[in-house]
């Protein structure tokens, strides 16, 4: 019993410290608090921030303008009826997942590392997850009656059809961005008390100390705190997967050729968490640099990340493969055609692009090497992001355009009004970023706190 | 005299520089006999909140009991919209097909057990609480920096003014102030 916190101890810091070791409770309070309250605003944020604020009001024009003239403006038709805005949908839900797994999954693993990164990775999950549901709902051709979606009693004396696949993403992303949203905001309670008490500037206390509620850092508080914290990840595990599975079965129960594939759900939920960390490297590099964090976030971090990044990877890689021997295995000839059709039919260049993205690039990070050189991690992840972006426009676009009948086959592409909804979207989620990392800690102080070696409790 | 000033007393409030000191100290004020005491840190420690006796939480049944509600509010909801009071044949399917209510049935309980563990947290703390007496003491800012307190009531049948300073100083306290209410 009394060597055991000692062994824990060793083994963790021992070897390669999580954080720097010139970390105390007071630095790590004031370092991270002064990027909110003292530190002046980089010239870097005013830039980014302008930037992708230009971007959304991108996204405001594309939507001003569908709801005037209608989704006739986007490139979808008979049959692709299912273009950039499902793909979109997808792969901005699958960048969140990434959030909950680095802020659930690893807190229930006990790794500690995840401390350094799992405030902002959340962060991330609420924005992208805000970003994916923008696509479904103007997909709705009227997006003012979005909210018949949902179970209301109503005028027309009906309700909606609970067996489709449909109707289960209303319920698994509304589920999935509110638990999110809570998990974040309970984590943030005890770094708003932190803030209220640090701010000089008296709006500042007014507004963090309404957010905190009156935190004091009661050990009763506390002990049912981490009880809620626990239970809370230990809800969002199961969630984190069920939602990508669902968003996967809105392909699967079809019976289109290339969807209907028992494959889906674990290779959807793997893909969603390779993009996800693709994406927490793409913005925790640049920002590690920007906001001088190199003592919270280590190479250990992105070592850890890389890895996390080649194993789902693997996984995405056996998904294409099955796919691939699941068309030849079947003898069914619209699955061998559809598998033919993507090699070699007029969307082969982004399936070998995919393949080359997701499947070769990659394995680069099997070499300690690469893995330890920032500039190729974040180029390797750039093109992960891209990668997964065209997996999901090979699912969608390859399978609809030609399925049973040759006389309904088509062709897609997406026009501009396509493009700018997707690039406004990409410069929301930043503009959201950037207040973010602005007005709120983008480092947990308090679970810093807990992972110094002097908050170990020495009972000799 | 004595009266009114400890009746606007909280209580009797000392400051410390480390986790391992608080929990010594708190361990031994619960030895001592005080039951009303209560000790503030920067980050939880799981070994202060067994020090002041408090160690079980009624959180996890309301959790449960948010899942379960959830779970049964869910599934029959869609059985009493899909089989009672509008039943549609959707492609010759059953009018109960439950297993394809399973996944709404699903994110219903954890949608539900998360409000009840938020919310219920919540409650348990008294949260949002504006005000609280040991906001008053000079040093309490720190308490979500780098420094412990540790406070024991004056509404402990215990509690004698003097001897709980004199008791908290013995401790290795860096400092013990009055709380007032």
């Amino acid at each position: 019993m009394d060597e055991k916190p000692d062994d824990r101890h060793q083994s963790i810091h021992a070897t390669t410290p999580v954080v720097g070791s010139e970390l105390t409770f007071g630095s790590v309070t004031d370092k991270i608090s002064a990027i909110v309250l003292k530190r002046k605003t980089p010239f870097g944020w005013f830039v980014g921030f302008a930037i992708s604020f230009a971007l959304f009001q991108l996204m405001m024009l594309a939507i001003i303008n569908l709801l005037f003239k209608g989704i006739g403006l986007w490139g979808v038709n008979i049959p692709v009826g299912w273009g950039l805005d499902i793909l979109n949908f997808v792969w901005w839900i699958g960048i969140g997942h990434a959030g909950t797994l680095i802020s659930a999954i690893l807190l229930l693993l006990r790794q500690r590392w995840r401390t350094s990164i799992n405030r902002f990775a959340e962060a991330m999950t609420l924005f992208a997850v805000a970003q994916a549901g923008v696509f479904p709902l103007m997909h709705l051709g009227r997006p003012w009656l979005g909210y018949w979606l949902f179970p209301y009693p109503n005028t027309m004396g009906i309700w909606p059809q609970f067996r489709s696949p449909l109707m289960w993403d209303v319920f698994a992303v509304s589920t999935y961005a509110t638990v999110s949203a809570l998990f974040w905001f309970v984590g943030l309670i005890p770094d708003f008390a932190t803030l209220r008490d640090r701010a000089n500037n008296k709006s500042f206390r007014l507004v963090y100390g309404m957010l905190a509620m009156g935190w004091r850092g009661s050990a009763r508080h506390w002990h049912r705190y981490e009880t809620a914290y626990l239970l809370l990840a230990g809800l969002a595990t199961p969630l984190v997967l069920s939602v990508h599975t669902i968003v996967s079965f809105d392909f699967a129960v079809g019976i289109i050729p290339g969807w209907h594939a028992t494959i889906f759900p674990p290779y959807f939920v793997g893909g969603a968490i390779y993009a996800g960390f693709a994406m927490v490297l793409l913005l925790t590099i640049p920002l590690r640099k920007l906001y001088g964090l190199e003592s919270f976030i280590t190479m250990r971090h992105m070592h850890n990340m890389a890895k996390v990044m080649l194993a789902t990877g693997l996984i995405v890689v056996y998904g294409y493969m099955i796919e691939a021997f699941f068309g030849w295995y079947s003898g069914n000839q619209y699955e061998r055609f559809m598998i033919w059709n993507r090699m070699h039919g007029p969307y082969a260049p982004y399936y070998w692009a995919l393949i080359l993205c997701n499947g070769v690039t990659p394995q680069l990070l099997w070499f300690k090497k690469i893995r330890s050189n920032l500039l190729v991690l974040w180029l390797i992840s750039l093109v992960v992001s891209i990668g997964m972006w065209l997996e999901r426009f090979v699912i969608v676009v390859t399978s609809l355009h030609r399925d049973f009948l040759p006389s309904s086959w088509g062709f897609y592409s997406p026009t501009q009004w396509d493009w700018a909804m997707f690039i406004g979207t990409i410069g929301f989620f930043f503009a959201l970023l950037f207040l973010f990392i602005r007005f709120l800690p983008m480092i947990s102080i308090f679970e810093m706190r807990t992972i110094l070696p002097e908050a170990e409790v020495d009972e000799g | 005299m004595v009266k009114t000033k400890a009746s606007r007393l909280y209580g009797v409030m000392a400051q410390f520089d480390n986790p391992s000191t608080l929990v010594a100290a708190a361990r031994e004020t619960y030895a001592a006999g005080y039951r009303k005491i209560n000790g503030y840190s920067p980050f939880p420690i799981e070994e202060l909140s067994e020090a002041i006796g408090f160690t079980r939480t009624g959180l996890p049944l309301i959790v449960l009991a948010g899942g379960i509600i959830g779970g049964l509010g869910g599934f029959f909801m869609q059985y009493w919209m899909e089989v009672i009071n509008y039943p549609l044949n959707v492609g010759g399917k059953p009018f109960n097909s439950w297993p394809a209510f399973i996944p709404i049935t699903f994110e219903c309980i954890v949608l539900c057990a998360a409000f009840a563990a938020v919310f219920g947290m919540l409650a348990l703390n008294k949260l949002p609480q504006p005000y609280h007496p040991v906001f008053n003491a000079p040093n309490f800012a720190l308490a979500t920096r780098d420094s412990f307190f540790l406070v024991i009531e004056s509404k402990d049948p215990k509690f004698d003014h003097d001897e709980a300073r004199r008791f908290l100083k013995s401790l290795e306290a860096r400092e013990v102030v009055d709380v007032e209410l």
